[in-house]
């Protein structure tokens, strides 16, 4: 699978439709057991980004993803905003200089992201963060390329993990962010952050679906 | 949704170019990234003391900018931390070469933000001390949650501190009383109702008629329990005595009392609460020697109090006495 950098292009714009799309139900999400932000704050975050592809349209795939990155770290606020915006700069770190990549590379680009985000966070798997979303999706979509699968199959059953992922936050306890002040009454909600990082790998999904 | 606004959108903004023009004697106002500066910033060879975090919680700390407390306060988005951006051009603005404290109040948002911040202008050959203030005694402080929140203790501890650097204290210095501040601080609040976040249109949460939340936090994210209504006498006791019995605070102990209104609630009331603060305080033989009635860490148009006690000693008190001219906090001059 090739995808070329004008791929990431689109692949950013969907990403800002998707969230401005279900901005309000993030938000919702986020009044059960956050403080009612976090889908303003990802709708202004990737509509200032989309303000700044234009000045990126002919650039390298690294270029793109660290200027997503920075953008939102300028914008968002919040804990989203260094979270995500570590997770596209890193990313983006991963692919410097690159035109095009194939889905090992993706699968590089996405351990980068990861790793910045627990950095950036300091939380870890079964906390009830959107890791819980993430890192299920990037080994299901490891262990798929490496049992053989056809990279769209492989990316289709990463998907699929991370779906698995975002269901199993729900009667997670939270001990990070802002809904571990709860404690218990966490428990029964689905984690915002996980939703919204559900929202970009089905916008992923969908964009590479459309590669030849 | 009923609010006095242009439009969701334009809330903060509008609501600086507001302070701009009410108090251009003792700040200005920067636009993107968003800062409000003391007027003369940077003094050189003071410490320059910063805080910043989420709007709807006026008048901190925007209205304490100026002598005596904050040179620069970074306004994020309604209950949103502000963004790295905002932190370093405040940080640049109010370095007179003796370094800069930044006070965080401890929310996940808040510390990251900060944190990228600190990155960026020590890269950049400022030096930067943090102090992260956390004395919510609602919030369980262990390994399972993200630590107690930083609420009431910040207004008083960014009139100490902003006192310490005013007389020319060192970095190190303003941040030790920093620390000392926030370690003899706790604090425990309380909602009557909820609060409309402006780009959300509707109330965070619910509160039946009887109901109320005790340990709300100030950004309208629930608190640990909910209990039917009770008298003002019955509410204090259950704010206090957490409070009292976390520090401890001990018979013979001086204290600053600050009864804190969360936006929705009159000052009548606060009275009423902060008379029955006293008899407890009393009845334990403490001594209340310098006190705060009113409201000055809200949470937008949110009905309830908070209680913040820090124990007192010569340093702090002299510290707080300090002449302070700001837009919400003016005495001693």
């Amino acid at each position: 699978m090739q995808i070329a950098a004008d791929t990431v292009i689109r692949f950013i714009e969907g990403v800002a439709a998707r969230l401005k799309q279900h901005r309000d139900e993030l938000t919702q999400l986020d009044s059960a057991i956050g403080d009612a932000d976090h889908g303003a704050n990802l709708d202004r975050g990737f509509t200032a980004v989309l303000a700044k592809l234009p000045s990126v349209a002919d650039k390298d795939i690294g270029t793109i993803l660290k200027t997503t990155g920075m953008t939102l770290v300028s914008t968002v606020g919040g804990a989203s905003g260094p979270l995500y915006g570590t997770a596209y700069m890193r990313a983006g770190t991963a692919l410097v200089d690159r035109f095009e990549m194939n889905e090992h590379d993706l699968v590089l680009a996405l351990e980068a992201a990861l790793e910045g985000i627990q950095a950036r966070g300091k939380a870890k798997r079964g906390e009830k963060t959107m890791i819980d979303a993430i890192a299920p999706g990037i080994d299901a979509l490891k262990a798929a390329l490496a049992a053989g699968s056809e990279p769209r199959e492989a990316i289709r059953l990463g998907l699929a993990a991370v779906e698995g992922g975002v269901q199993d936050t729900i009667p997670l306890l939270a001990t990070k962010g802002r809904a571990s002040y709860l404690g218990e009454r966490s428990i029964g909600h689905q984690d915002p952050g996980a939703t919204s990082a559900l929202f970009m790998a089905q916008v992923l999904v969908e964009t590479l679906d459309t590669l030849s | 949704m009923k609010k006095l606004i242009n439009s969701p959108e334009g809330v903060v903004k509008d609501a600086l170019a507001g302070m701009a023009a009410a108090h251009a004697d003792l700040l200005r106002v920067d636009y993107d990234p968003d800062i409000i500066v003391r007027v003369g910033a940077p003094i050189k060879g003071k410490v320059g003391v910063i805080s910043g975090g989420g709007s709807g919680h006026e008048p901190m700390h925007g209205g304490f900018v100026g002598l005596g407390m904050l040179d620069a306060a970074c306004p994020g988005a309604v209950f949103t931390s502000p963004v790295p951006d905002q932190m370093l051009a405040a940080t640049k603005a109010v370095d007179g070469g003796a370094g800069v404290l930044h006070i965080v109040k401890n929310y996940t948002g808040d510390v990251m933000n900060f944190e990228m911040a600190a990155e960026l202008a020590a890269a950049e050959g400022i030096e930067v001390a943090v102090v992260v203030t956390n004395d919510d005694v609602a919030v369980q402080d262990s390994l399972y949650t993200a630590g107690r929140r930083g609420v009431g203790v910040t207004v008083l501890l960014e009139k100490i501190v902003g006192a310490a650097a005013e007389r020319g204290d060192s970095l190190l210095e303003v941040k030790r009383i920093a620390e000392k501040v926030n370690s003899h601080g706790r604090s425990m609040g309380m909602a009557l109702t909820s609060c409309t976040v402006p780009h959300a249109g509707k109330p965070t949460f619910e509160l039946g008629e009887n109901e109320m939340e005790i340990g709300i936090g100030i950004h309208g994210e629930p608190g640990r329990k909910r209990m039917d209504i009770q008298d003002a006498a019955s509410i204090t006791e259950l704010l206090a005595t957490p409070i009292l019995d976390d520090l401890p605070f001990q018979s013979g102990d001086q204290v600053l009392a600050f009864v804190n209104g969360l936006g929705g609630t009159p000052q009548i009331e606060l009275y009423i609460v902060y008379s029955e603060l006293a008899k407890i305080l009393e009845q334990r033989g403490i001594t209340i020697s310098r006190n705060l009635v009113g409201s000055y860490i809200t949470s937008l148009e949110m009905a309830g109090c908070s209680i913040t006690l820090v124990k007192l000693d010569d340093e702090l008190t002299q510290l707080w006495d300090a002449p302070v001219q700001t837009p919400a906090l003016r005495w001693g001059m």
